[in-house]
């Protein structure tokens, strides 16, 4: 009896907003007025944010690991670029929820596979339903375009009166927006109730289901919803750059996802929007000094990373924020600390 | 009927291929408990290291090969010993993060050093061609691959279940702690493993160089078939792996055979079924962490 | 200060989008070069890249008084980096063309781009037929698959071969070569005894040869991407195909010169249409060679070829318009040059902006102890033939 307020303070407490997290979402709208040149290189972030979002969802939450997520990227992607190309919906907001629940649908029915396994079996599980799907997208290529993608995509205005422009700052809004509503909503989702269980059974699968916690349905549950999200991404992903071809479903993206998430670190929400940043920014500047050995270089960083550990570069990193809004505020550190270095 | 015993051939040739590649792997994997991404850098180097030693320095192809599994197994104790060491109490996360960077310094450096376009190592005129055995098609270079694997995997489980070496290990892996309390050198053992799974790699890369191609981009275009090995199979023993890679083996060339526009297919879903039946693996164990 | 120089920056691209033309460096020209350095088709984008660094070392860094500078991007033949670099060069680096381009996809994805900036679009290696039609600011310096696989459908009819089993990598190009050669080969009156898509990645040729062999076809026709043929020769070796007299015929992207000589014999005799050979017996063509050799340990291959035509052709674009790098005018610059490359007598046909070149049948003979493509039959100036036919 006592130890419910507790847990309901406590949830409370931490769902509140910190300074912290306003001023990251200011920083970042402002990048949007102060890189004019760049919006592509952002939209792209934005989109992998949003994306990485989606994968912490279930990994950071719910300790659902997987190296497929790619699958709903893709199937988010083709739906959005089939709408689109055959005027089915034309408008690219509509068309996006639509594709999201596509991705929704998928989700939903793999869950009952993935939730089955160990760690390991997931992870392969998902590579094989992401490889799967890429193949039958080569395989159908008369809706899909095959190895050459679909091609011929003209978007139309965003709500009849936004239209994307060669400069891509229509797309670089669009994906904010879409991204920090979502954020938004999952936001709401792991300070819920819903979302506390889910980290009990991340921590404990076993004791969760003791203390009466309906484990599997939670864990699809929280599937569906992080494949929606990765549907949105791919969605946007199409809409943003007029093209949709095999790579979406690619062993790459999941990859690359899963780097990234690792790198900002998982089980706060905005480790996928920070690792997001640091790895696109990185890519960019390693492959533009040197296009063809840029690999090497971010091979390097990941090794440094892992060797110098996580938390470690994460304390350093959050060292001058944590002391502005110490002189700022008046108060303690109060910027997020990832949960897995925490624990 | 002869057709499809040469696909069988063929099929069980690529298959003890892959088990020659990926059972390293399995033994990081299952034994260690190490998630070694960069398991295919090791069979590239082995490879790369074959292609100069036969095509630059002229040297025959059966010296480069035993060459090839030593050279492998010497930079897997290196790294081992300064890399690898540090990272076997931490995360899966970490050890992913820290060997895709691995996989990744390595390719850049093959291209660095090599060039991106693909290697072929210059095969002896014996091991060229086809020839009939009652009408089943039979390639000399695919027979060869058989035998020394199937020796090579005769050899590795007599180690593992007979000599002391195979008990030592069986134990450090059991319980690290009492295997010390027992007087057993664990990180030797465990160094002494890593450079044997890398060094059967490195003897996978020199002789899947033929058959699968060898550029720059090996260890990641083959991760995946490593990794579907190595889960498929389960971890307890090696005979997991070892069926799994004839039935992956077999599957994807009669798949590509009978039904070539299906053909990745096959193999994803053989895959996908079997761990859904099993999740962990064939051979798994229940217990698995 | 950091933040005015941001804001001044905003006020420009703002200028720059209301004005749509993006004001023009004066006195360089800039070049984007998007190719793919790393990944699967890496290889092409170093011959391509090479073969640029030959030519601008060779000719020097000036044309018309303007200095070239390249801007080499990586796009890992993913076709939305190669929109998402061409638009940032264009836009960001202010380039006056756009050029490389190693995969069809690639090449098409930035085709709107060029058309609405008004740059011109050099295409450099991708091969399929429809890409010049997606922009009319296009040009191509490389080859069309039609081109040398109705030339070799002709050419088997003609040589006494009936029946031909078929294997091409499943994307556009394979499907252009394959559609074109059984066009002209059944039109002929040869038969297809078999036909085979692989995919285009592809670990063991093995199942698919075998059935190949079963179908005991005169020959084979095959079409991979630049770099996997070795593998497929060795294969074609390995199962004996080349002892039970079955040809290998196609376009010569299998026979690639860059990888040609460790195919080891397997290789000889086969016979293949395509647009270069190393061995090319004409004089430009050995001081291209031997430079090439020289600078790169390594022999040139097709793409090699269409980077250095690609980055002449600009060159000559340049000399015409007086140094004007203005998208209208150097497409028109361009449209009709004739000159002579390594590969032959070349042209850029005025109407389609594609190119036209001889198209040679080629054996694989040895050489001086090496293998080369040595050319035997030469078919002039031949349009891309999946567009003539419109």
């Amino acid at each position: 009896m006592t130890t419910l307020p507790d847990v309901s303070t406590n949830a409370v407490a931490s769902a509140r907003w910190r300074p912290g997290e306003i001023v990251f979402w200011i920083v970042v709208v402002a990048c949007g007025f102060l890189f004019p040149s760049r919006y592509l290189i952002m939209t792209d972030i934005v989109r992998l944010a949003l994306f990485a979002l989606s994968l912490d969802l279930i990994l950071g939450y719910a300790g659902i690991v997987s190296l497929g997520h790619a699958a709903f990227f893709g199937v988010g992607a083709y739906s959005a670029g089939l709408l689109a190309l055959h005027g089915i919906i034309g408008e690219p907001v509509v068309a996006l929820v639509v594709a999201g629940f596509a991705a929704m649908v998928l989700g939903f029915f793999t869950s009952f596979l993935v939730i089955r396994g160990v760690d390991l079996t997931r992870l392969m599980v998902t590579l094989g339903i992401a490889l799967l799907l890429e193949a039958l997208a080569e395989r159908f290529s008369n809706i899909t375009g095959g190895t050459d993608g679909l091609q011929g995509i003209e978007m139309q205005p965003i709500l009849g009166s936004f239209a994307f422009d060669i400069f891509g700052k229509t797309g670089f809004f669009y994906s904010l927006i879409v991204l920090f509503l979502l954020f938004l909503l999952a936001r709401r989702i792991v300070h819920s109730p819903f979302g506390l269980s889910l980290r009990a059974i991340r921590n404990n699968p076993l004791r969760a289901a003791a203390i009466g916690i309906p484990v599997n349905r939670r864990l699809i549950a929280i599937y569906t919803v992080s494949a929606f999200y990765a549907g949105v991404a791919g969605a946007l992903f199409t809409q943003t750059t007029a093209l949709a071809s095999l790579d979406v479903f690619s062993f790459e993206r999941s990859a690359d996802l899963m780097l990234m998430l690792v790198i900002g670190g998982t089980g706060y929400l905005y480790g996928g929007l920070i690792g997001a940043v640091v790895f696109k920014i990185l890519q960019e500047l390693f492959s533009t000094i040197t296009p063809q050995y840029w690999l090497f270089w971010i091979g390097l960083v990941l090794v440094v990373i892992v060797l110098v550990g996580r938390a470690r570069i994460h304390r350093w990193a959050l060292w001058l924020p944590n002391l502005i809004i110490r002189q700022v505020a008046g108060r303690r550190a109060v910027v997020a600390v990832p949960e897995s270095d925490a624990s | 009927m002869t057709t499809l015993f040469t696909i069988l051939f063929d099929g069980v040739a690529y298959g003890m291929l892959l088990f020659v590649l990926a059972c390293g792997l399995a033994v990081t994997l299952g034994l260690m408990n190490f998630v070694n991404l960069a398991h295919g850098a090791f069979a590239m180097a082995g490879g790369y290291i074959c292609a100069v030693l036969v095509n630059n320095s002229g040297w025959p192809f059966f010296v480069a090969l035993p060459l090839a599994f030593i050279a492998s197994a010497a930079i897997g104790v290196v790294l081992e010993r300064t890399l690898y060491r540090h990272l076997y109490a931490r995360s899966h996360l970490d050890q992913v993060l820290f060997s895709i960077g691995l996989v990744f310094m390595s390719v850049a450096a093959v291209d660095y050093i090599m060039g991106s376009s693909r290697v072929f190592i210059k095969l002896p005129a014996a091991l060229e061609g086809q020839f009939d055995f009652f009408g089943v098609g039979i390639g000399r270079y695919r027979l060869m691959i058989i035998v020394i694997c199937g020796l090579l995997t005769v050899a590795l489980q007599l180690i593992l279940a007979r000599t002391r070496f195979g008990s030592r290990l069986r134990a450090a892996v059991d319980d690290p702690r009492a295997a010390i309390g027992l007087g057993i050198n664990v990180p030797q053992v465990f160094a002494f493993t890593f450079a044997l799974g890398c060094g059967l790699a490195g003897l996978g890369g020199a002789l899947s160089a033929e058959i699968l191609g060898l550029d720059p981009y090996f260890p990641l275009k083959f991760m995946i078939y490593f990794l579907i090995v190595v889960t498929v199979g389960g971890s307890s023993s090696i005979t997991g792996p070892f069926l799994a890679s004839l039935l992956l083996g077999i599957g994807d060339v009669a798949g590509k055979y009978y039904v070539p526009k299906m053909g990745p297919f096959v193999i994803y879903t053989i895959m996908i079924v079997i761990l859904i039946w099993r999740p962990n693996g064939l051979f798994g164990r229940t217990a698995a962490r | 200060m950091f933040i005015r120089r941001q804001l001044l920056l905003a006020a420009g691209a703002i200028a720059a989008a209301a004005s749509v033309l993006p004001v023009r460096a004066e006195e360089t020209v800039k070049i984007g070069l998007i190719v793919p350095m790393t990944g699967g088709q890496a290889s092409t984008g170093k011959q391509i890249d090479n073969a640029i660094k030959l030519y601008m070392q060779q000719k020097g860094d000036t044309v018309a008084g303007k200095k070239i500078e390249i801007i080499l991007r990586d796009d890992a033949a993913v076709p939305d980096n190669t929109k998402r670099i061409a638009q940032e060069l264009i836009v960001n680096e202010k380039v006056n063309i756009i050029a490389g381009f190693g995969v069809t996809p690639a090449a098409l994805a930035a085709a709107p781009l060029a058309t609405q900036a008004k740059v011109p679009e050099i295409v450099m290696a991708a091969g399929t037929s429809i890409i010049t039609e997606r922009s009319p600011y296009i040009v191509r310096t490389s080859f069309t698959l039609p081109q040398s696989s109705t030339i070799i459908g002709d050419w088997a009819v003609k040589n006494g071969i009936k029946k031909v089993a078929t294997l091409t990598s499943d994307y556009a190009p394979g499907n252009d070569a394959l559609t074109s050669f059984k066009e002209h080969f059944v039109a002929g009156g040869g038969e297809i005894v078999e036909e085979v898509k692989v995919p285009l990645a592809n670990p063991d040729f093995a199942p698919f040869l075998q059935r190949m062999k079963d179908s005991k076809p005169d020959a084979v026709f095959v079409f991979v991407p630049a770099g996997q043929g070795g593998n497929f020769m060795k294969q074609y070796a390995e199962r004996g195909l080349d002892k039970s007299g079955i040809r290998v015929i196609g376009p010569g992207d299998v026979m690639d010169d860059d990888l040609l000589n460790n195919m080891g014999d397997a290789a000889l005799g086969a016979v293949t249409a395509h647009l270069y050979s190393a061995a090319h017996p004409s004089q430009i063509n050995k001081e291209f060679v031997a430079a090439y050799k020289k600078a790169f340990n390594n022999r040139p291959g097709f793409m090699a070829v269409g980077g250095y035509d690609g980055i002449h052709l600009i060159y000559e674009a340049l000399k015409k318009t007086g140094g004007d790098a203005t998208g209208d005018k150097l497409i028109a610059a361009m449209k009709g040059m004739k000159w002579e490359s390594p590969r032959g007598p070349i042209s850029i046909d005025p109407e389609t902006r594609d190119i036209v070149q001889n198209i040679y049948i080629r054996k694989v003979e040895k050489v001086d102890g090496e293998l080369y493509n040595v050319e035997f039959a030469t078919f002039e100036a031949v349009k891309d033939p999946g567009k003539t036919k419109k």
